[in-house]
This record gives structure tokens, sequence and C-alpha cells, in this order.
């Protein structure tokens, strides 16, 4: 028995060191992989998010965090500014910057941009060990590596951190992660030294990502879960109650989510709950101390007053709650809830592609083969339900119906299916390899170490309970369970010496097993097939700049940098951009000059009167735009090289968004019979409107492959000051103003331009 | 009346002052006996090519002939160059003179003086023929000062029709180059002859010294004018193998500013008539085996350049962002790697020295400042630099990757550089080659530390009750 007690504890060994191995070719593994972006193009921030953080960033590498908290950002929402220290969410800023500050405090001359390129792929390894660590709590060791190596290349989320995407989820995903993987450890041990971690992790994620929310959600409902199911304990308790304590203190202590962590509704969840495992604390322990007897009047004494004061706590609540117009829900989470609020009434929020209901091709583009694995990981994870399982599948039930609303929310699915699909391809692996190694006897003499459980098939029930065994201690050893914990799998025990025979029954034939594997083999061939190529081709484009191959080799269209770096070296320091919002925060950040709007959509006012300048005729829009105090102008034209997402396809939001706050904008006006056209047949005020005269397509339009209405504008209040090379972007520069005309011509040109009128009457109601 | 006496005074005074002037200086006795100067506008860079014969008619033997400049010139001057022509005329050789700008006091109405040092004194009677090159930088004056797309660029050159010496002259013509045949305007100072892309100055005779004519030339200078504003080459030496350089630019379009709308439409299809004095591609003359090249700026990479490579040197073509019109402005890096036993040596007395190319390596740029980091490696000593001209030099710190002490950097600076100024120069320094194994051996260190501590950590027990 000592021998096999030696030969079991050096499996273990030798276990652990293969494990912490396999673990860090999966961090290479989850880092490397998302170095397609900066080999196929170049080491830059990507997408649009990501130039405001870098930007965020470069500001608290060289002026402080202190400065960084108060900073007052004067470049963008001219002339309103933006309180950035207190909007922002500085978790990945703070994580960039502290990284950035180690590296230039050992003399390593990194600059600010290649540590933000390189935060997410430093990040989804750290994500991938901290799924190790989760479904190692709920299914041990070996659902674990393979849940790790499926979150290293589940292509949602690649798509969201590859090198150069420098945006919240990068970090946001490893805190959620690693924070439920630390409630499932306080669950599964009860020790507070967890749950204080748990609470941390939770203001880290807090601090990262506006996605904490679903955290605050989630951990509530599986906590209720847990108590309706009658699966309440000590642990439960100690792994709930301190993490809404402290960290809701810690969370009220990031400024941009401050006193909302009490105020708002989507905290109010976890209150209850917090409220409910005290009361059902309060009656364990009554229940603990009273006889049978005396229990049931105290219930009965309990339950007539509490249930009058109950009622009239929550009536206090719901009118709390119903008093702020939106219900106190921000218009992202009632988005969430109800999938067509957005578009009802929130054209902004609508607008953005990412916010979108997802497509089913996207379900199998981002989690491709875990589609079909996670209904067998949540089988198996009924068998048998333990607290953490019921989490997991809390997890990916809830984020399911998430991603079905937002396709952005496709990035909280990924770890839950990755989790799942580890699980089932794990305990698949587990029932085939194990049906193949009893009937193989030849495999275990050969080998010593296996000497100890297949001995032969003659003593196979004796080794069933072995193999139980070991299992069972390992558990015990690597999760450390209460002692409840321990009786339930005492009394799984008890059982399984009957179950012996039984399992000798369930071993499959060889064939099918050998078959299945080869089968489940090539099911994860597939997938890191399909991981790769998402990786290379469909996320790595950093999409400032395009590449289009032709016969005669690759072309790049670099037109958005060089647009931005001719602002930034040929106009003055202080003279501001007008654009469509999406080229905020590239603007604020490559050119360096102050913007309208930027991606950061807070003033919809704002935005619109932009829209309602885009989609004005020219003499209106200059006289917007000069109230505004903008001299350069720049819009996106793709029609030449075939680029679709320009301003004329987004056109429509302009005209939706200008005529939710100026009605005089209206969308019919710039429709034929229903239809958005820009050829011929397009309506006056089609061909006559800024972003169209400015766009001024010489001929053929290749995205909507119609040719122009229109043609050789002529600008009176606007000149052309700089096209890119493939005319991508253009940039106007608002002529001065004319002196003023004494006498009778003045009168006539305000005869002759009565909409002029009516326009400035509506500029004295814009408060700029 | 009484100013007479006064007036009197004064003149003889200024007389007294002159004669002095002339006795000190020892002009008197030199004499040009012709003088024929080439300018060549071809190019924003003047190039000034100067014959001078001279002739000592004074007693005794003199070994300094010298170069007289108005304040103007002396302003934008960037190289002087002289040299004396020996042999016959087939083995003619030029051997090269030394020249130093003079201190004051400097000439009538600030005319300032560089003496060129003859290799043998010139004795009585006899005469020597120099050649002098001169260039001058940011001398021609765009006029209009703003002009639009399709029109080109015209410039106004100043300088005089007479050579400004110190020295009798007896003979002497000018001859002024132009880029293209379009002069607008030129002033005439007979006898002056215009012919194709050539104007003639004289020949004058006998002129007197600090004799004045000023000309000015209005034509048409379309070529670029590519200004260097500032450039930084940061040349960091690893004695692992390679030297790593990074040129920073700040580049500007120093000709006529561009006025109104820019169309890209006309520019792209009429690109022989539109935009003519505007520039987009300029040429960087790299050393030979050169290796990594990244050329970007501070949001990213520019895909446009092409690298070509030969045993001799190795060229890149390549793109600004945007073409750059007049005042427009760029900036822009190109990094590259090198092999270091192209360039480090070591001298006969056990120090190495660094053999590298000053100047900057863009072709026909004006560098208005050019500033040159050696990086030597950490733990160096002694840095000392050669260079065959005036630069202004000190001595800072840099941490790199890993450092304790700092790298020794040899900062190198000079205003107004031009590609004349693409020599060879040195930095010498002492290095004890103990000092690589430094980083790799402290990595292994902390790598051993790391170790040891984990197995410290897993055998020891810090429980209080042993349960």
């Amino acid at each position: 028995m000592a021998a096999t007690d030696a030969q079991t504890s050096l499996r273990h060994a030798f276990g652990n060191v293969l494990a912490f191995f396999i673990l860090i070719l999966i961090g290479v593994l989850a880092f490397s992989i998302r170095l397609f972006s900066v080999i196929k193009y170049e080491s830059v921030i990507h997408e649009f998010d990501p130039y405001f953080n870098y930007r965020v960033t470069q500001f608290l590498t060289k002026n402080g965090i202190y400065d960084f908290w108060n900073w007052f950002d004067d470049r963008t929402w001219y002339p309103l500014g933006r309180v950035i220290g207190g909007t922002v969410y500085p978790g990945l800023t703070l994580t960039a910057g502290t990284l950035w500050w180690i590296l230039n405090s050992l003399n390593i001359p990194l600059s600010v941009e290649t540590v933000c390129v390189f935060t997410a792929p430093i990040f989804s390894a750290f994500a991938s060990w901290a799924t190790y660590l989760l479904t190692k709590e709920v299914k041990g060791p070996g659902a674990g590596l393979t849940a790790a190596v499926l979150l290293a290349m589940v292509p949602s989320y690649i798509s969201r951190s590859v090198a150069g995407s420098y945006d919240n989820e990068a970090v946001a995903i490893f805190a959620l992660i690693f924070t439920f993987y630390l409630y499932i450890k306080t669950l599964n041990t009860g020790s507070l030294f967890y749950a204080t971690l748990n609470s941390i992790a939770y203001f880290y994620m807090v601090c990262s990502w506006g996605g904490y929310t679903f955290i605050i959600n989630l951990i509530p409902m599986h906590a209720l879960l847990c108590i309706v199911t009658g699966r309440y304990s000590s642990r439960l308790y100690i792994a709930y109650a301190p993490l809404i304590v402290l960290g809701t203190l810690l969370a009220a202590l990031v400024p941009v989510v401050g006193f909302n962590a009490v105020m708002t509704s989507e905290h109010f969840a976890s209150f209850l709950v917090f409220i409910l495992i005290h009361v059902v604390a309060l009656v364990y322990y009554i229940k603990g101390i009273l006889s049978p007897k005396m229990f049931k009047v105290a219930v009965a004494l309990v339950v007539s007053g509490g249930l009058a004061v109950c009622f009239a706590m929550i009536a206090v609540l719901v009118a709390m709650v119903a008093s702020s117009p939106t219900m106190g829900w921000s218009g992202r989470s009632l988005s969430l809830l109800d999938p067509t609020y957005a578009s009802k009434y929130i054209p902004i929020i609508a607008s953005v592609s990412e916010h979108q209901p997802p497509t089913w091709p996207s379900y199998f583009m981002d989690i491709n083969v875990l589609a079909f694995l996670v209904p067998a990981g949540i089988i198996a994870c009924f068998s048998p339900l333990s607290d953490a399982s019921s989490f997991v599948i809390l997890y990916i039930v809830t984020s399911v119906y998430f991603s079905g609303v937002m396709v952005r929310l496709m990035l909280v699915l990924a770890p839950a299916a990755c989790i799942l699909s580890g699980i089932a391809l794990s305990q698949a692996f587990d029932v085939f390899t194990r049906s193949i190694k009893l009937q193989l006897p030849s495999l275990s003499i050969d080998s010593p170490v296996d000497a100890g459980d297949g001995s032969s098939e003659s003593v196979v029930p004796d080794d069933t309970v072995k193999t139980d065994k070991t299992e069972d201690t390992q558990k015990e050893r690597t999760s450390k369970k209460s002692r409840s914990r321990k009786s339930s799998s005492e009394s799984v025990e008890k059982p399984s010496s009957k179950s012996q025979i039984k399992k000798r029954l369930s071993v499959l034939p060889l064939e099918t097993s050998i078959i299945a594997i080869v089968l489940l083999v090539l099911l994860g061939a597939f997938y890191v097939v399909h991981s790769v190529w998402a990786a290379a081709e469909a996320y790595s484009a950093p999409s400032i700049v395009l590449t289009s191959h032709s016969h005669d080799g690759l072309h790049v269209f670099d037109d958005f940098r060089e647009a931005y770096a001719w602002l930034s070296h040929n106009t003055e320091v202080d003279d501001k951009v007008a654009s469509w919002w999406d080229y905020g925060y590239q603007t604020t950040a490559m050119a360096n000059r102050t913007v309208i709007v930027d991606n950061n959509t807070w003033n919809n006012t704002h935005i619109a009167t932009v829209g309602t300048a885009m989609s004005s005729p020219e003499k209106a829009a200059w006289e917007i735009f000069h109230s505004l105090d903008v001299k350069y102008v720049l819009v996106v034209f793709g029609g030449l090289v075939g680029y679709p997402s320009d301003d004329i396809n987004k056109f429509l939001w302009m005209v939706r968004i200008g005529g939710g706050v100026f009605p005089h904008i209206k969308e019919p006006d710039y429709l034929r019979d229903g239809q958005y056209r820009i050829d011929n047949m397009a309506t006056p005020t089609m061909l006559n409107c800024l972003i169209f005269v400015e766009t001024d397509g010489k001929a053929f339009d290749r995205v909507r492959r119609t040719e122009i209405g229109k043609k050789h504008f002529k600008l009176t209040h606007f000149e052309e000051v700089f096209t890119t090379h493939h005319w991508m972007v253009r940039i106007y520069k608002l002529k001065p103003p004319k002196n003023r005309i004494r006498g009778k011509t003045k009168k006539s040109k305000s005869k002759a331009n009565p909409k002029t009128v009516s326009k400035r009457k509506e500029l004295k109601r814009n408060p700029f | 009346m009484a100013m007479e006496p006064l007036l009197r005074i004064g003149v003889l005074f200024l007389f007294l002052h002159l004669s002095v002037l002339v006795n000190s200086s020892p002009s008197h006795h030199l004499q040009i006996i012709n003088a024929e100067r080439r300018i060549d506008l071809t190019s924003h860079i003047i190039k000034v090519y100067l014959t001078l014969k001279v002739e000592n008619l004074g007693t005794s033997p003199t070994s300094e002939v010298r170069l007289a400049f108005s304040p103007a010139e002396a302003e934008h001057l960037a190289v002087v160059k002289a040299a004396v022509t020996t042999g016959k005329r087939k083995k003619k050789t030029y051997v090269p003179l030394d020249v130093k700008p003079v201190g004051p006091p400097d000439g009538p109405n600030g005319t300032k003086f560089f003496s060129v040092t003859l290799l043998t004194p010139l004795g009585k009677g006899e005469t020597t023929t120099l050649e002098v090159l001169y260039i001058l930088t940011h001398s021609l004056e765009p006029f209009p000062v703003e002009i639009s797309q399709s029109e080109s660029q015209l410039v106004y050159f100043r300088d005089s029709a007479i050579l400004l010496s110190p020295y009798h002259v007896k003979q002497q013509t000018t001859f002024i180059k132009t880029p293209r045949s379009r002069v607008e305007s030129f002033t005439v100072v007979e006898p002056t002859k215009r012919a194709g892309t050539e104007l003639k100055y004289g020949p004058y005779d006998d002129h007197t010294p600090y004799s004045y004519s000023p000309v000015l030339v209005h034509f048409e200078n379309n070529n670029p004018f590519a200004v260097v504003e500032e450039l930084e080459r940061e040349i960091e030496i690893s004695h692992w193998g390679s030297i790593q350089v990074i040129e920073r630019y700040r580049l500007t379009h120093a000709g006529a500013r561009h006025k109104g709308v820019f169309s890209r439409v006309e520019y792209q299809t009429r690109s022989g008539a539109s935009g003519v004095s505007s520039f987009k591609h300029l040429l960087a003359k790299l050393p030979p085996r050169v290796h990594s090249v990244y050329y970007r700026d501070e949001i990213g990479n520019i895909s446009s350049s092409h690298l070509r490579k030969d045993f001799l040197k190795s060229e890149l073509e390549f793109e600004p962002r945007y073409p750059l019109f007049g005042g427009w402005k760029s900036t822009f890096l190109i990094g590259y790697g090198l092999p270091l036993q192209d360039f480090l040596f070591e001298s006969p007395d056990g120090k190495r020295y660094l053999n590298f190319t000053y100047g900057c390596p863009l072709s026909d740029t004006v560098v208005d400042k050019l500033i040159i980091k050696v990086v030597l490696p950490e733990g160096s000593k002694d840095p000392a630099a050669v260079i065959p001209f005036q630069v202004d030099q000190h001595l800072e710190t840099k941490y790199s990757y890993l450092d304790i002490v700092g790298r020794t950097v040899v900062v190198l600076e000079k205003k107004n550089v031009v590609p004349e100024h693409n020599i060879p120069f040195q930095v010498y320094y002492n290095f004890n080659p103990i000092f690589m194994l430094a980083e790799p051996l402290m990595l292994a260190s902390v790598f051993f530390l790391l170790f040891a501590a984990s197995v410290a950590y897993l055998h020891v027990d810090l429980s209080i009750r042993k349960s």
C-alpha cells in the first residue's frame, strides 16, 4: 500500500508539473495567436475606442495618477469638454500604465504604444489561466486544461483582444473569469481569505468595464438559486455577503461608478438577495437553536409580522425605482432587457453595429464547434449537480440570452461556452479512454504506473473503487472541501460500490470509443483551424489601414492616417475639426486636434447638432459649424476605392439622430419612395446637403454601384484643403465670414433665403 | 564754418582708420588678377564655384588669402572649401586647403572674412590659382510668397555683380545658372548677357577692394525646397554585433507657401502642371549591408517605401504620408540596423573607434539643426570625437535595456548642414569587454534567485499550529 501511495503521489507530482507546463504553453498560445495583427500589419492601436484609451494612457504616463483623476479634456466635445477622470473606466489605463511604469523603472524603454498594443494578448493568457482555475474548481483539472485551451483561441475573444485592440474588454474578460473563479473557490472552501480576494477581483472588474453589472446580477441570481433549491450553507453566506459589502464599497470608489453602486437598478438585485440571505441565515440559525415545535411557532410569528414589513419595503422600493424616468436603468441595460428599446428611443445606441442583435452565422463564426459542445457540457454539469456546476449552468444560460440581444456580448458568452465545452470534452475523453483502458490489459501491464488501477480484468470491481478513491482524494486535495461537501461525496462513494458492476457494463465497445476519440480530435482540429483562420484573416485588420488584394499585389489604403498626420502638422494647434462622431477619438489621438463630438456619445444634442449640420444645405451648415467655432470639416468617402462604411452610408443615422433633436430635419425628405439613393433619382434635399456635396464623388461610386446624381459642385462656404491619396478622407476648411454688406444687398439676400433666417432662429435655441 | 575743422578731423580720422585697417590686413600686398564666379541656382542649395588667380604684389611672402562675405551671405553660409591646383594640365590635382573663419574686426559694413592658408607662402610677384567652393542655404526668397496649386514657384536671388573682396580685382566675370530658362527679371549691370539658363555678368575690370553692386534675379525654381528643420540621429553601438540607427526628421517645404484649395483630382490627373513645386519622393542614401529598415511616424508605419541594396550603398526611396506643398510640414523616423564590423574598429593604442558618416542621408536637403547622438555601450570610458569641422559637443547619459550605470552618449550638434557635410567622423572610446556580460549575468542571477526563492518557499512551513 505504501508503494502505491508513493506511486500515486509521484503521479500527482508528475501530473502537476505536466499541468504547469501545459498551462505555460496555453499562455504562449493565447499570446501568440493574437500577434497575427502585428505580423500581418504592424504594431499599431486598432479601431476607434482603443485610440481613446491609448490617449488616456499617454496622459497618465506623462502626468501621473493625480492629474489623471482630475483631467478635464478640452480637446473633445468642444465647447463642452469632458471630465475624463470621472467618466472613464480606469482599469485598463491603470493596468497598462503600471506595466509601462514597471518596465521603465527596469530601464526597458518600451514606448507606451507598445505596452498598450500588447496588453490585450498578455491578459488573454491570464484569462485562459483563470479559466483553468475556474473549471478546475467545477470539474477537476482535466476539464480545466481543456477549457483553458479552448478559451486561449476562442474566436469571439480573439476578436476583442488581438494585439492592438486596446479596449476595456481586453482586461475585463480576465477580471470576469477570475472573479467567478474566486467566487466558486470561496463557495467550495468557505474561506474568508478568498472572499476578500473575490471582492478585490470584483473591484478590478468594476474598474475595467461597465459589464461588471453582469457579475453583480449573476452572483445574486446564483445565490438565490442555491437558497431556493435548499443548497444554503455557511459557505454560500461567506461567498456572498462579504462580496456584496466589500465589493459595493470598493465599487463606489471608482469615480465613474460612484453612488451608482447603490442607487441604480442594476445593483438592486444584489441587495435584495443580500437581505434574503440574511433572513435565511437567521432562519437556519434559529432552527438550529430551537426545538422543531418552537420553530414552527416562531415561523408563524415571523411570517405574519415579517410579510407586512416586507411588503412595505418592496412598495417603497418600487415607488423609488418607478419615480426615475428610465426606472433607474441606463439605456444600454434597458436595451438588454428589452431588445427593441434602443431602436425605439435611442438612435445613437442603435446606430452602433456592435449593439445590434447577432445573426446565426455569427455564433458559428465566434464560438464555432463550442456551440455544439455546450449542451453536452450542461448535461455533464448536472451529473452530479454541485454549487459550482449550477453556477456555470446559470452563467451559460444568462450569457446566451445577452449575446442574443447584443452582438458585442458574445464576448461574455465565449468564456462560458469554453468552460462548458471543456467540461464536455474532458468528460467524453474520460469515458472513452477509460473504456479503452479497461479493454486493453496489455497497456496496464506495460506501464508500471497504471499497474495499481488496471492490474487485470478479473479484479475490476476493486480497481474501480480505487480509481474512485483516488479521484476523490484528489478532489479533496485540490479544493479542500468542507465537511458537508465531504459527506456528500461519501454518500456518492457508497453507491459507487454498487455501481461497480454497472460501470463495468457501461464501458463502451473498443472500436466505438476509438472512433469517437478520433472524431473528437477531428472536431478539435476543426476548431483550431477555424480559430487560427479567424485570428489571421477575420479579426486582425486594424481598420485604420485597409488592404486589398488584386492581380498586381497588395494595395494598402492608409488614407485615415494620412489625413490625421496632415491635420496634426499643417493646422493650428487649437483648430476645431468637425466630423461624424466615429472619427472623434482618432482625430484627438492621432491628429491632436479638438473635435466637436466623439465616440463617447454622452451628449445626444451635440451629436444631433453635427448631424443636422451634415444634413443641411451648405449655407446653413456653414452657420452651424461657424457657431461651433469649427475650422475644418472632415468627411469620409469610400466611393473611389469601395470602402463601405463611409459617411454616405452612415448618413441616414445622421439624419435620424439630427431629426430626433431638431425636428426640421425629416428622414422622408432624404428618401425617394422610402429608398435611400444617391443617383439622379435622389431627392433635392439629399443632393444639396452638406455631406453629399462634400463627399462629392467625381464619377462612379463603387460602394453603392451607382452614378452619383449630381456632379461638379461649386462650394461657396467651404474650400477643399486636403484630400487623401485614395480620396477616402476629405478635409474642408470653412471660409472666413464675408464682410458685412450694408444696404439693400443684404435685404435682398435675406428675402431670397428665408430658410436661413429660420435657421438662425433655430440656432439661437441651440446652446452653442 | 566752425563745422569744417571738425569735419576735417573726422575725415582725417576716417582716413587714418582706413589706412590702419589696410595696413593691418595683408590685403595691400595681394591682388586678384582674374576672378571667375559660377553660381549654381538649380536647387535650393546654392553652390558657388569661385576661381581666383592671386598675385602677391608686396615684398614679403604671405601664406594667407582672405575671402570676404556680406553679412547676409555669412549667415547662410554652410560650407567654404578651398583647394589649390597643382600639376600640369593632364595630371592636375586639387590639394585641399585649410579654411578658417576670421574673428573680429569685421570689414566695412560688417563684411565677414574667411582666411585660406596656402600650402607654401606666396613669394613676391608669384601667382597662384585658388578654387573655392562655398554653399549657401535659405538664400532664395520666394516671391510671390504664397502660390496656389496651379502656379509655379518664383524666387528672388540677391547677390553682387562684383565679387566682394578685400583685394583689388583686375578682372572678373560672374555666371549665374538658373534651373529653367524662365527668368522674370534680373538687374542689368553692363555688360550683362543672358543665354538660355545662364546669366553672365561681366567681364568687369579693375574694381577697388570692397566694391559691391547688388543684383536681383527673379526666376522660376520648382525644385523641392526640402528642409529638415531638425534631424536627430541616434547611433547606438552594441558590442554584440550591431549598430542601430534611428533618425528622427522634421521635414518642411521651405518654398512659397501653398494658398487656398488643394485639389487631389487636379493633382492626380494633371501631375505635370499641378503642384509643380511640391514634392512627395525622397531618397535616403544609407550605408551598404543595412538591415531591418523601418519607416514610420508617431502614428504608425508609413507603407510607401522601397529599399534597393547593392555592394556600395543602399537606397531608400520613400514618400511622406502626403505630398508636401509650400509651408507644409511632416515628421517621420527612419531606423535601421548595420553590421558592427563595418563601422567599429580598434585603433593601435587599444581604443575602439566608430567610423560613421556625418550629415543627413537625404539627398538634396538642408538640415537646419543636426543632432548626432552616439550611444556608446554601457561601461565605456573616455569618449572623444574627431570631426573635420566645427560642431558643438557635449555628453549625456542614456538608460536603455536593463542599464544600471547608463550609457555615455556623445552629442554632436551642428547648424546648417548640407550634403557636403556627409564625411566620416570618428568617436574614440575605451571599452572593457567584460561589461558585455553584465546584463546576461544579471538576468541569469535573477532567474537563479527566483528559483531559489521558490524552492525555499516550498520548504518553509509558516503555520503556527501543526494540525
